[in-house]
Formats: structure tokens, sequence, C-alpha cells
């Protein structure tokens, strides 16, 4: 690869009590990248990105973020990334320009950045009209775009996104990809992990965890050719059923 | 410093919006205070009592006479003999039986002696000490003044010498209840306020998942438990000053110390309970078990507290462990300000003790609460 | 899960052990003018009655005020100049005591303790001397000879956390499911929502006698708590009291939909009130009448007067039924107000 190395995972294992969630990945994510952590629920992808994010310590393993130890400099790691929980996490007491202002500062911008940021999100959204509404009054699916705004509100290397579109409608999530798209463009590195198999063909590459292992990594074609599948979804039942 | 601005913010704003918390804060003090203020006294006023009078004489009829004009009795009830007038304590009907005998002035006038016999219901310990005492007085001043009467001057009988016992109460010369009361309950309302709130708030974000959101941002610990915190700690200064004006204005509680001294031992004092909710909040997952864990211990340090019943009356041992209850401090020092004016020497001590204690029960909050898990 | 167990146990033990409302070692200071004979007898008798405590000698009465600021001191007695002079020679000696009435309770007490063992001696030196007649008192203390302030404390604290574990966490435990959707969840489901609230309900119905047992267990054995009456009976009325307690308990659910709504209706709401005002620890014929009313519609005061009378009096079935009539009515009256809500609920 000749990007650079902005996730290098070795090993990674976390262990709870005697059950193994993340059983020693190793991966690399290079910069720029759309990088897909796919597998079903329960495989370890949560697990995995909160350790790379920081929220949880490994059992064993290394790995690399943005250049920093996920073990010694968790908080530098934190300065360059950005979050979206699969648990939808903005303040719904909140109105939507409180919740951008919130984070805002939260990440350390000037007042003037975050007003032009505010600007900003609420015309690429199109909520003009909603900033002052509080977040629950807010469909599902405008609130996760928000979401994922604010998670880059300060333009880090990486974001991670975790099951970004839950149930979501389809329109919604050709929208929100479109978002990530955009941002990919920007230089942002997208590591996002998803059931929807679909989504896969979304990404530069992608990987599959079963088990708390990754069972395959490679482009979507190239996995499709390797397994003589027609789709991502065929692929995952190929993979699962081994 | 900017961050802790926007988590203030944020705090802030949450707080105002939810409907519950501000009749919380603001009802909920005045409410207690006037019903419970009201409620707590140990005073007995109104002695139930029933008269057995088996002697029907004279004598007998002035006794009683004696215990229906004393306005802390009130009879109930007649009865002829004591095994009917106990069916009484049975339906809580009375609480004293006063039993005269039969030739009860007979044998005072012969034999200079007679015997009588007073039955009290002592579920109540503490009430039936008191009936005692009550009713032993008025029979002994029944006592003394028929001596008088009967026994006519001039004769050989020699008076014994006699101790004169009069008392004064200070700082509370007409045995008020509610300026011992009010100040206590205002402390267990505002130390309630402060632990719970606090406690269920980071619970709550945990339940819901926005503190991950937190934990995963550059946010430093002292950031988010100062933003945590400062709010609760407002609110809880506020509480407690909206209370005492109404204690002053509905009760009349003198407030004779310093506001200064009071407050700032206040804020040291509520540091320490916040941070008991600080610290249960990062032992628990979920609002429910935070509520719980909470309950069980400010009822336990509450109660042992000398709020409503006196340091003074437990055991030498449970008395020792009181020095580690910082409630106990907090509501001796807030009653020694309003009441006795003491100022910050007499409290040297009160205010070492819930120093130290702030500072401990934070440290190890801030210890225990994690970014990363 | 252990707190559940174990905090009413803690509670039991550290009050019925810690909370009194006696006086014990309580610390006073004596202020002699006189310290002769008989002021050091009467100093003595005071000091050995086990109920006070000897802080200080004062010398003058410009400490009197520092003693009380420094707020250990309950008491100051002062004996006058030429004491026993004065009592034997001219037949009249004064004795001051000055309380520190700030706890106006424990000032009350205190200093009728004292003139009791003051007058305690006055008879003593009384009699010898010729004797007037005198009347003699007899005192029974029915069914708690030793005044043991325990005796009042653990029906109250039956009451209590039984309420606590019934009503409370019930009521939490409903509305957190209504919060977290799954309460819809549920009511989706082919299961009749009688049976999903009973059996949410249940296990705190177990837990609630579970404590129960406990609690009394502790009583008995532990403190010396007689249970004069029946057990059945006291078993049957505790039964029937968490039940009170659960039906207040999902009545609450029904109307609050968070936890947090749910938790402070039950503490202020009930809680408080029912450590207050249910006569656990203040007798409720002393409170100004309107509260006596309003303890009325407590389940928690009745409950206490139940146990009271089959604990500490034996009292059969025939002294209580009023009481347990009370308590079945409520019952009935939040279960029938909880089912009538939950309809409109799901309509």
């Amino acid at each position: 690869m000749d990007r650079e190395k902005i996730i290098v995972a070795e090993n990674l294992t976390k262990k709870f009590g005697k059950f193994t969630a993340v059983d020693g990945i190793s991966f690399e994510v290079g910069r720029g990248e759309i990088f897909g952590f796919l597998g079903a629920n329960g495989a370890g992808k949560t697990t995995a990105i909160k350790m790379l994010c920081g929220l949880q310590s490994p059992t064993s393993g290394k790995a690399k973020v943005a250049g920093f130890d996920i073990y010694k400099e968790s908080e530098k790691i934190k300065k360059n990334i950005g979050y979206m929980s699969q648990r939808f996490s903005l303040y719904e007491d909140l109105t939507v320009t409180e919740n951008i202002e919130f984070y805002g500062g939260v990440y350390g911008l000037k007042k003037n950045v975050i007003k032009e940021k505010t600007k900003y999100f609420l015309e690429t959204l199109q909520m003009e009209e909603e900033k002052n509404k509080l977040l629950k009054s807010l469909p599902l699916g405008w609130k996760q775009k928000l979401a994922f705004m604010t998670a880059i509100i300060h333009e880090p290397k990486i974001v991670f996104l975790d099951e970004p579109t839950g149930g979501v409608d389809p329109l919604m999530r050709r929208q929100f990809w479109t978002l990530i798209y955009k941002s990919a463009e920007d230089g942002t590195t997208v590591f996002v992990t998803t059931h929807y198999m679909d989504e896969a063909e979304y990404c530069g590459r992608v990987s599959m965890m079963v088990d708390g292992r990754i069972a395959a990594l490679d482009t979507p074609s190239k996995l499709k050719e390797k397994f003589n599948a027609s789709s991502m979804h065929e692929v995952f039942v190929k993979i699962a059923r081994n | 410093m900017n961050t802790i601005l926007h988590i203030l913010k944020k705090e802030f704003l949450q707080i105002f919006r939810n409907k519950s918390m501000l009749p919380l804060i603001f009802v909920m003090p005045i409410i207690q205070l006037l019903i419970l203020s009201n409620a707590a006294t140990y005073e007995i006023k109104n002695i139930n009592y029933c008269l057995v009078d088996l002697d029907q004489s004279t004598f007998s009829r002035d006794l009683a006479e004696r215990f229906r004009q004393n306005g802390y009795f009130i009879l109930k009830g007649n009865k002829y003999s004591t095994n009917e007038a106990i069916k009484g304590f049975n339906t809580n009907e009375w609480k004293l039986i006063l039993y005269i005998p039969e030739n009860f002035e007979k044998d005072f006038r012969r034999e200079g002696k007679s015997k009588m016999q007073l039955l009290i219901n002592a579920e109540d310990g503490a009430a039936a000490g008191l009936i005692n005492n009550y009713s032993s007085n008025i029979i002994q001043q029944f006592n003394q003044d028929i001596i008088t009467e009967y026994i006519p001057s001039g004769s050989s009988m020699n008076m014994p010498p006699l101790i004169n016992v009069n008392f004064r109460n200070w700082y509370n010369p007409e045995l008020n209840y509610k300026t011992y009361m009010v100040p206590g309950i205002l402390v267990a309302l505002v130390t309630m306020i402060g632990t719970f709130l606090t406690g269920m708030n980071i619970a709550r974000e945990k339940e819901i998942g926005t503190i991950e959101q937190l934990n995963v941002t550059p946010i430093k610990k002292y950031q988010f438990i100062t933003g945590k915190l400062f709010p609760f700690w407002i609110i809880g200064l506020f509480v407690l000053a909206f209370g005492l004006l109404i204690g002053k204005i509905i009760y009349g509680i003198p407030v004779l110390g310093s506001p200064l001294v009071l407050f700032s031992l206040a804020s040291i004092y509520l540091i320490s309970m916040l941070g008991i909710g600080l610290f249960i909040s990062t032992v628990t997952e979920t609002q429910q078990q935070a509520m719980f864990i909470a309950w069980f211990i400010m009822v336990i340090f509450i109660l042992l507290g000398g709020i409503f019943t006196a340091v003074e009356s437990m055991p030498d041992w449970a008395q020792r462990l009181t020095y580690l209850n910082p409630i106990s401090h907090f509501s001796k020092a807030i009653r020694m300000i309003l009441l006795k004016g003491s100022g910050f020497r007499e409290l040297a001590e009160q205010f070492t003790v819930l120093s130290v204690f702030a500072f401990l029960i934070i440290a190890l909050a801030v210890f225990r609460y994690r970014k990363t898990n | 899960m252990l707190i559940l167990f174990g905090m009413p146990v803690a509670q039991v033990l550290l009050f019925g052990f810690a909370i009194r409302n006696e006086i014990r070692d309580t610390k006073i200071a004596i202020l002699d003018y006189s310290r002769d004979n008989v002021t050091q007898e009467i100093s003595n008798k005071i000091l050995s009655s086990g109920y006070f405590i000897l802080s200080d000698n004062l010398f003058n009465d410009k400490q009197l005020e520092e003693e009380f600021k420094k707020g250990t001191i309950k008491e100051i007695i002062i004996f006058e100049q030429n004491f026993s002079e004065n009592l034997y020679k001219t037949g009249k000696a004064n004795i001051q005591l000055i309380l520190d009435a700030s706890d106006a309770n424990l000032a009350n007490m205190v200093m009728n303790y004292t003139n009791s063992i003051l007058k305690d001696y006055q008879k003593e030196i009384s009699a010898e001397y010729s004797n007037p007649p005198a009347i003699t008192t007899e005192v029974k203390m029915r069914y708690n000879p030793e005044l043991k302030s325990v005796y009042m404390f653990v029906p109250g604290i039956m009451a209590i956390i039984l309420m606590l574990v019934s009503a409370l966490m019930t009521s939490i435990s409903i509305t957190r499911e209504k919060e977290l959707g799954t309460m819809e969840i549920l009511l989706v489901s082919p299961l009749n929502p009688l049976m999903i609230i009973i059996g949410k309900v249940i296990p705190y119905l177990i837990l609630g006698i579970i404590n129960a047992a406990v609690i009394l267990l502790i009583s008995v054995n532990v403190f010396g708590v007689p249970v004069a009456g029946s057990n059945l009976l006291l078993i049957g009325e505790t039964i029937l009291f968490v039940i009170t307690a659960l039906s207040l308990g999902i009545l609450i659910s029904t109307i609050v939909s968070d936890q947090q709504t749910a938790m402070m209706i039950s503490l202020a709401g009930l809680m408080l009130p029912t450590v207050m005002l249910s006569g656990y620890v203040f007798p409720i014929e002393n409170m100004p009448v309107v509260l006596q009313w309003f303890s009325h519609i407590l389940p928690a005061k009745w409950y206490v007067i139940i146990v009271k009378s089959v604990m500490l009096k034996g009292a059969g079935f025939e002294y209580i039924w009023k009481e347990t009539f009370i308590l079945a009515g409520m019952t009935l009256f939040f279960i029938i107000l909880s089912i009538k809500k939950f309809k409109i609920r799901l309509l």
C-alpha cells in the first residue's frame, strides 16, 4: 500500500473473563480509505472499535492509531479521531445548535470556528429551520446525520462509525453514505462497521469478522471473485458457513 | 477552562429543561419543611389516661382532680378494675392508667403511708419515661400540699430540709422543638438532593450512552467532574439558602451566626456529598442501582447523623462512628451557627474534618472514574 | 443483589444498636461554689446513675457560655455557695440547672432525669427525719419494662424497609421497562398485561417477605424484642402490607414515565412521610391535627399499629381487625386505580 498507514493493529485481543470477544486480529488501514468492518452481530466489531478509540483497554496485542499507541497515548488519539456510537448519543434535550456548540467546545474549537461549522452543518443537512428545535423532536435519520457531522466537527484524521445507519430507511442510508464519501474526499479516513452487507460495496476495502477473528480482508470485488459470489451478502454467507 | 464552561452550559440547560427538576428543587423543600418540622416532636402533650379509683374519697378525688386540671393529661375513661383498664392499652385508647386502691385516704391518715399505681404503656420507652416523670411530679406536689393541710403546724413533726431546684433553658427558652429540627431536616434535604441527583445524573448518561461519546473526546477527567458537580453544588447551596429563608420566615428560626461561616462550611460539606454521589455512579451501571445504593448510604448517614435522634444518646462505639459521618459534623455545626452564633474559631474542628472528607472522597471518586474501561 | 438482602439487615442492626431515644452517658459540667460533703454526695449520685458523664469542672460563671459554645456539654449543674450550711441550718438550698436547649427533646429529657435523681436524694435525706405522710407510687411499665427504644423502632423499620423494597423498587423497575421501551414490546405480545405485571411484581413480593422475616429474626434474637402475640397473625399481616406496598408501587409506575420521577415520588412522597409520620420515630398523637389526619392515608401508619399490637401487646385479631380492614381496602383501591390507568394507556 502506498498510503500512510493510519491504523495498525497487531494481534489485538480482548477477553471478558472466559469469553474472548476479539481474538488476535491484525490489519492496517491507509489514510483516506473507507474501511469497512463487517460481521454479524456479536462478532466482536464494537469491541474492536472501542479498543481503537481508547474506550476499552485490550487484553493483549498492539495497535497504533494516527501514529499513537493505544495503551500509552490514548488521550492523544482522542484528539485526532471522531466517533459515532451504535447507540445514539447526542443530547436529546438540547437543540441542534446547542449540541453542535457543545461538542465544538469540548474539542477545543474557537468560537468563530464553531459558528462557521454550525452554519455549514445546517446548510449541508438542510436543517436551518430546525436549528432551535430539541433533538428529540427530529426524525431518526436527521439525528444520525447530525451525529456524524458532529463527530467530525474538529476535522479529525479518522472517524470511527459503529453501525451508523441502524434502523434507518434505504433512502436515508444512501444520503448518509453521500456524507461519508464527501468526508473521505476531504481526506478523512473512515472506519465503519455495519451488518448491512450491501453497504460493504461502498467501501474501499472490507474485512469480515467471524467469532472474534478476521476471516477475510480485501476489496469487495476481489472478495466476490475469490468466493465466487455475486454479492457481498453471498460472500458473507459462504465465509460464515466455513 | 473553556471546556468546563461548555459543559456547565450543557448541564444547566439540561437541568432546567427537565420538567420534574424545578418543582423538585423548590417545592419539595418547602413542603417537607412545612410538614416535617411540624411532625418532628417528642414532646408529650396529650397523655390519654384512664382513672381507676377504688377509694372514691375526697382525698382520691382531689388527686384525680389535679390530673384533670393539668393540660397535658386527658381523661379518657373511668374503669372499675385494672383488668378492664388494660384492655384500653390494647385498643390504644390510653397510655396511662391511674390506679388508686381502696383505703387510700384511710391508710394515709392512720398509718401515714398509702400506695397507688401508675400503669404505663411503655411501647415508646422515651415517652413512657416522660409520662412517668410528669405524673410523679403531680403526685409529689399533691403529697407536699396535703402534708401542710393534714398536719397542723406546730406539731412535733420536723420538716426535712428542702433542695430547691430551678432550671433555665439556654438558646431555646421556650423549648421550641422546631429550632432544633428545622436545620436538621434542611441538612437532610440538601444532602439527599445533592447526592441523589449527582449520582443519578451520571448513571443516566451511562445508561443512555452519551457518556461514551464524552469519553472518546479529549476531555480531561477534572473537566468532566467539575462540569458534573458544579451545577448541583450551586443548586444545593441555593436550596439551603432558600430553606433557611423559609425557616426564618415561617418558624422564626434564629440566625445568630454569620452567613459567611455557614455557607463556607456548607460549600465544603456539599463537595463531600456530591463526591459520594459521583463515587456511587462509578460503581453502578444503571440508575436503579445508583438510586438504591445512594438510598442505602444516605439513610444510614442521615439517621446516624444526629438529625432526628441525638448523637449523645447513642452507645459509645456508635458515637465514635459518627465521627466518620460528614452529616453529623455538619448538622452539629449548622445548629451551633444558627442557635449559638458560633464562628470559625469554635468550628475549627468541623471545618478541618469536613475538608479532609471532601478531599478524600473526591480523590477516591476521581481515581475510580475511568475514561478507558 | 447482595445489597437487597444486606441492606435491611445492616439497617436493622445499625438502628437497633445505635439509634436511641434514651439518655446515656450525656456529658455535663458542674459548677460547684461550695465543694462540701453534700454537694459531693449529690454530684456522685448524679454521675453514677449511668445517664451522665462529667466532662468538666467549672470555676466561675464566665465559663458557662464558652462551655456551651463548644457544643459537647448538654447541662451545667450549679451548686450555690455554702450549700450544706444553707440546707441544714436554714432548711433550704438552691441548685440551678442550665440546659443547652438547642435540642429541646434532649434538654427536656436531661432535665427530667436530673430532676428525678435530685428528688431521690431529697427523699433519702427526708427519710432521716420523722416521716411525714407519703404516697408511694408503684410504677409498672407494661410491654417494655426496661424502656428500650428499640421496641418502638422495630415496627417502624419493618414498615420502612418493606415499603422501600416493595413500593420503591417495583415502581422503578416497571418504569425502567417503560423508559427503555421494552414495556411496549411486552404489551404487544400475546401475554396478558395482568400476567406481565404480576410477573414483574412477584420477585419483589418474595424479597419483601424474606426481608421481613430476616428483620423479625434479628429483632427477636439479637435485640430481644418479644413477639407476644401470634406469629401466624404477624406473618399474615406482613404479607398483606407487602402487597399493599407493591400495589402502591404499581400505581406510581402507571402515573410516571421515567425512572427519575418514579424515584423522586417514591422517596419524597412515600418514604419521607412514612419515616416521619407513621409513628416510627415521632409519636403521632403529639403532632398537629392536620398531620394526624394526613398520617391516616399512609399505609405504613396502620401497619405499624398492627405490628406493635401483635408483637408488643400480644393482641389478637379482634383488636386489629379495623386496621387490617383499612390496609386491605387501600390495597384494593390501589389495584383498581392502577388497572384503570393501565387501560387508559393501552387505548
